[in-house]
């Protein structure tokens, strides 16, 4: 109970203090300054528990952030209805020199989201299914149809697979997930760069593919479809403790999807920008080469300073110290280099 | 008397508004892609390049399908509860009609993934192969999520609409038809058949007409299911993919100008075919299925 009675005494005193000075101390404190910010669905869980704690620490600010899609969050954020925005992709140049037009743009990385590959195999294959990045490739551009296909068959000794169809799940709502996951098979595959490509939504080239919505559609799908293989987030697939394949890296060391492996992966490379941003196929013997940041972005000169100095803080405290929250989550924690850099971008606002 | 003039200058209001804001929208894409958009099947927003056959394709057939089931299944049960249930049971079947009717559509989306399509993919599609497997409507690969499973859910969401008016137009044709009918000798089926659905069938029309503009529109139910590919198979076993859905999974995450222009499109691409399937609808009510007398 000792431990107890000094917050108490403590409130008691704040209490006794703000009466003796009236209301004028109250009110500011009830009217706090509401920040807002729109965009990706991605990391919307992280950022509602992160600034329902930071309103806890900082009682003056609360910040309301609306995951309408990072389409909507972009617009929004260019139209200033928003103090930030955030995208699952940095804006792209069309995108970024129209926000331009309102004053020069900071972005910054947010958060690190992986993939994990998926499967519905009718038996128990020791050691996991294994796959490497090209045959993952040639599954989704079609050119694997089955699964007792040699080269699948190869890297799967003593599996015996099944003479059975592969049925190629992915997103069919545009999202951030998908774009990683291209972004990968293009780094890994000529044919997919040329053919097929890098985006939210692709033309997805396989005969037998299906769309599900969500990662709960594409966890849906295979789960009841046997012969399938899709990608989810791998938050998604520890929640639902999801089988997964595992891959073979560019350093040919063999994994499954993880948060280390995804931190690994980030932390390989130097620097990043918003410009050079893919982490995917990273070198390295631990990084799982199917993962990539999630964004943000501010205006570097807001005309409101006081919310301006709001924003940053914030905004700092998201990147840096709020990241193992983003653990707690199943999200990965941006390492060290990469949360340097992004509390870097944001210390460039002029508040 | 205003009041009526009114309210009937703010639908017209409404529909124009609508149409002209889809049209706006859609301009530049159909500077791009002309008419062609209507009857190419990429659909690839990497190259920007978008064309709505498949789309429309999808949209039209799940939705024929959807309405062919739902009216069958609708008709008859809206006759049983009208003019055959006791009244014991009558009250609560039209109950628990009703009830479906308020069960918002991503629960059915939800049910459709995960209960419907496993039972799809597991028995129906199987069974329908193996019976009617000479039929190229049946062939080919069994997905679980297909036209034929979007449609099924359609149906299974319009199913109320039909019944609950349809059982009301029939409850209100004059007991005079039924009581002459039986005083000629006709058993209460013949009376159901020959007499009362006859009299009843422009009503039934138009319960039809209202469900199929809930079967065109609906878009999470159908995207659940449906399989989401945008191409067109000859099998009804095949994933295939709707306007509605389209535009509900791109279009948050759409950037390029282009492209949310073709989303919008689409829109306008929808709003047509349904004023045509309206249109054919009503055309068929005023020509074919003129109430006898009446002709």
């Amino acid at each position: 109970m000792t431990t107890g009675t000094k917050p108490l005494r403590l409130k008691i005193l704040a209490l006794a203090v703000s009466a003796a000075l009236g209301i004028g101390i109250a009110a500011p404190a009830l009217a706090a300054t509401q920040l807002t910010g729109a965009g990706a669905t991605f990391p919307y869980p992280f950022f509602s528990k992160a600034f329902y704690e930071y309103t806890k620490a900082h009682p003056d600010v609360t910040v309301n952030y609306q995951s309408i899609g990072s389409g909507g969050g972009i617009q929004q954020f260019t139209a200033k209805t928003v103090d930030f925005g955030a995208s699952d992709v940095p804006m792209n140049a069309d995108e970024l020199k129209r926000a331009e037009a309102g004053g020069p743009v900071i972005q910054f990385p947010t958060t690190l989201g992986s993939e994990a590959i998926t499967f519905n195999l009718p038996m128990v294959i020791k050691g996991g299914l294994h796959l490497t990045r090209e045959a993952l490739a040639e599954i989704y551009l079609g050119q694997i149809t089955k699964w007792n296909d040699p080269k699948l068959a190869r890297l799967n000794a003593g599996a015996n697979l099944p003479d059975t169809p592969i049925v190629v799940v992915h997103r069919s709502d545009a999202s951030g997930t998908t774009y990683i996951f291209t972004d990968f098979l293009s780094h890994v595959s000529s044919d997919w760069k040329s053919k097929v490509g890098t985006g939210k939504g692709v033309e997805w080239p396989a005969a037998s593919s299906v769309g599900g919505k969500g990662n709960e559609g594409v966890a849906g799908q295979v789960r009841q479809t046997p012969g399938a293989i899709g990608y989810v987030e791998l938050a998604y697939a520890i929640e639902n403790k999801m089988q997964q394949a595992m891959l073979e890296n560019k350093a040919g060391k063999w994994l499954f999807s993880t948060a280390n492996g995804a931190r690994a992966a980030a932390a390989s490379r130097a620097s990043i920008s918003p410009t050079e941003f893919s982490i995917v196929d990273a070198p390295g013997a631990g990084s799982w080469p199917i993962a990539g940041f999630s964004w943000g972005m501010v205006y570097e000169s807001p005309s409101d300073k006081g919310r301006a100095k709001l924003t940053r803080d914030a905004l700092v405290w998201l990147v840096t110290d709020a990241q193992p929250i983003a653990g707690t989550l199943n999200y990965v924690p941006l390492p060290a280099n990469i949360s340097e850099y992004a509390k870097k971008q944001l210390e460039r606002m002029k508040v | 008397m205003l009041a009526v003039y009114a309210s009937s200058a703010l639908f017209v209001l409404i529909v124009a508004g609508l149409f002209a804001e889809l049209f706006s929208g859609s301009w530049l894409a159909m500077r791009t892609f002309g008419p062609s958009f209507l009857w190419t099947s990429h659909w690839n927003p990497v190259t920007n390049h978008f064309g709505a056959l498949p789309l429309i394709y999808g949209t039209v057939v799940s939705s024929a399908i959807g309405i062919l089931l739902a009216g069958v299944i609708g008709i008859f049960a809206a006759a049983y509860l009208a003019d055959f249930a006791n009244r014991f049971l009558a009250q609560p079947l039209t109950f628990m009609i009703e009830m479906l009717a308020a069960v918002p559509s991503v629960v059915f989306g939800l049910w459709g993934l995960f209960v419907l399509a496993p039972i799809m993919r597991n028995y129906v599609d199987p069974f329908l192969q193996a019976k009617f497997g000479f039929l190229p409507i049946f062939q080919g690969t069994i997905y679980g999520t297909s036209l034929l499973t979007a449609g099924v859910i359609l149906a299974i969401m319009i199913v109320p609409t039909v019944t609950a008016i349809s059982r009301d137009v029939i409850k209100a044709i004059p007991n005079d038809l039924r009581e002459a009918s039986a005083s000629l000798g006709a058993t209460r089926w013949e009376t159901m058949w020959k007499v009362v659905l006859p009299a009843a069938r422009a009503g039934i029309f138009g319960a039809l007409i209202l469900a199929l503009g809930r079967a065109l529109g609906e878009t999470i139910a159908v995207t659940m299911v449906i399989g989401n590919r945008p191409a067109i198979a000859v099998s009804l076993f095949a994933p295939a993919y709707s306007l509605p859905s389209v535009i509900a999974n791109e279009f948050t995450e759409a950037t390029a100008d282009v492209y949310l222009s073709a989303l919008i499109e689409l829109g306008l691409v929808l709003f047509v075919v349904s004023m045509i399937v309206n249109g054919l609808a009503r055309f068929l009510t005023l020509t074919v299925l003129r109430p006898a007398g009446s002709r």
